[in-house]
């Protein structure tokens, strides 16, 4: 048999060979003092080291440390400080225009915001998951007072995560998740407040990194936000329409 | 919004054996945590969790390995002293003094390699994502330290008879 390579030999001993190639490296073993000698070395440094640092898994962790890990629930400051420019853009727009700011530009705003607070979200990224993807729409439906329908972004790579119910400018509005195959994540913001029926193209605003697509469509407004390049968002904002416009 | 608790109790392990100081040790973890909340949008999501804070707690330890590097300091000195062997251990058993000793001998980049490996028990390809390096450089270190500590804990380093006087 052919003698084991250097890398195999500490693939033998971190368990990182297969097993048929880790029984041919047994055998091979059995024949070579010298290498075993070697192995069971490699093999007393690391019972060494799990002997040594082990204990430190029991230890209480210091409170400074306790609270790093766990700081206070909070909005971080750069959405707080998004948040305030946006009450300081409102109430601008109030004085120049002279009428509560019904600018569908608000919605981007709000829907970018409302992306960048739940996207990093790893445990509660929605109130009500995908699975109940019925009640959801339910739910949703009845809370915005009108018929919801959730696009479907499979045909681009990413698939619900599910939605939750936001409080919006003047009343709740939902917020439905999407995920694709490397964790990137879209939002689509559905807000049913416009005060007249009409219609618009689809306009283009960013936060930050963060792109949003958003169209008035009847009574809804719709806001497709994420952190993906231009093109890729506007295909899905188009797929988003052809959906929800049949 | 985050709760990095759970992965407290590895990260201590982890940051002990690489800094080889209790107190060294809880201040990197601090600094990962802290660096680790701002830049949690980054994750997204895309991987282990563990990893990711492997990932950003390397990057801590290097900052502070560079920023020592650029300031001239006794332990210079020390480098161009012969390495004297730990003590030849008595049978099998390591002492821990002996093997904390014999782990600060190891350069580095050596021994994040080791204990990635060996304490956090992490595959070839996942240390090489952590560290950002080659799978063939995290062979050569990993080979390089399993030798070089070998010969730290069984004395027969070149010129470890030699007691060096400080």
């Amino acid at each position: 048999m052919q003698r084991p390579s250097e890398n195999e030999l500490h693939a033998y001993v971190d368990e990182q060979l297969d097993a048929a190639r880790r029984n041919e490296v047994e055998r091979w073993l059995a024949q070579s003092p010298d290498e075993m000698a070697r192995i069971a070395t490699w093999r007393r440094q690391k019972a060494a080291l799990r002997a040594a640092f082990d204990p430190v898994l029991d230890e209480t962790p210091p409170q400074r440390l306790l609270r790093a890990a766990r700081p206070a629930r909070r909005i971080p400051l750069r959405f707080a400080a998004a948040i305030g420019w946006l009450a300081i853009g409102g109430a601008l727009g109030y004085a120049l225009h002279g009428a509560p700011p019904i600018a569908p530009r608000t919605l981007a705003h709000s829907a970018a915001i409302a992306h960048a607070v739940y996207m990093p979200e790893v445990r509660h990224p929605v109130e009500v998951s995908a699975e109940q993807e019925t009640h959801l729409v339910q739910w949703l439906s009845k809370r915005l007072g009108t018929s919801l329908k959730v696009p479907d972004f499979s045909a681009q790579g990413f698939d619900l995560v599910g939605g939750r119910l936001l409080p919006g400018e003047r009343g709740p509005v939902a917020q439905f998740m999407y995920q694709d195959a490397q964790g990137r994540r879209l939002t689509l913001y559905v807000r049913n407040d416009a005060p007249e029926n009409r219609e618009t193209a689809f306009r283009y605003a960013h936060e930050g990194r963060i792109g949003v697509f958003y169209w008035l469509d009847g009574h809804l407004g719709y806001a497709l936000s994420g952190e993906l390049p231009r093109p890729l968002l506007l295909g899905i904002a188009n797929a988003a329409y052809q959906q929800l416009s049949p | 919004m985050e709760d990095f608790s759970a992965h407290l109790p590895r990260l201590r392990r982890y940051a002990r054996a690489l800094t080889g100081d209790r107190f060294l040790a809880d201040d990197l973890v601090q600094d990962t945590l802290e660096r680790a909340l701002a830049k949690f949008a980054l994750w997204r999501n895309s991987g282990r969790l563990e990893a990711w804070l492997l990932t950003v707690m390397h990057n801590v330890f290097a900052n502070q390995i560079r920023a020592r590097a650029a300031r001239p300091s006794m332990s210079e000195f020390d480098e161009l002293a012969q390495e004297p062997a730990v003590r030849p251990a008595q049978n099998d058993r390591l002492d821990v003094a002996d093997l904390a000793t014999a782990l600060d001998r190891l350069p580095p980049e050596q021994r994040e390699v080791l204990l990635l490996v060996t304490l956090e028990e992490l595959s070839y390809e996942e240390t090489a994502r952590i560290l950002d390096i080659p799978l063939g450089t995290v062979m050569s270190r990993l080979s390089r330290a399993r030798d070089r500590l070998r010969r730290l804990l069984d004395g027969d380093m070149p010129g470890a008879a030699l007691k060096v006087v400080k």
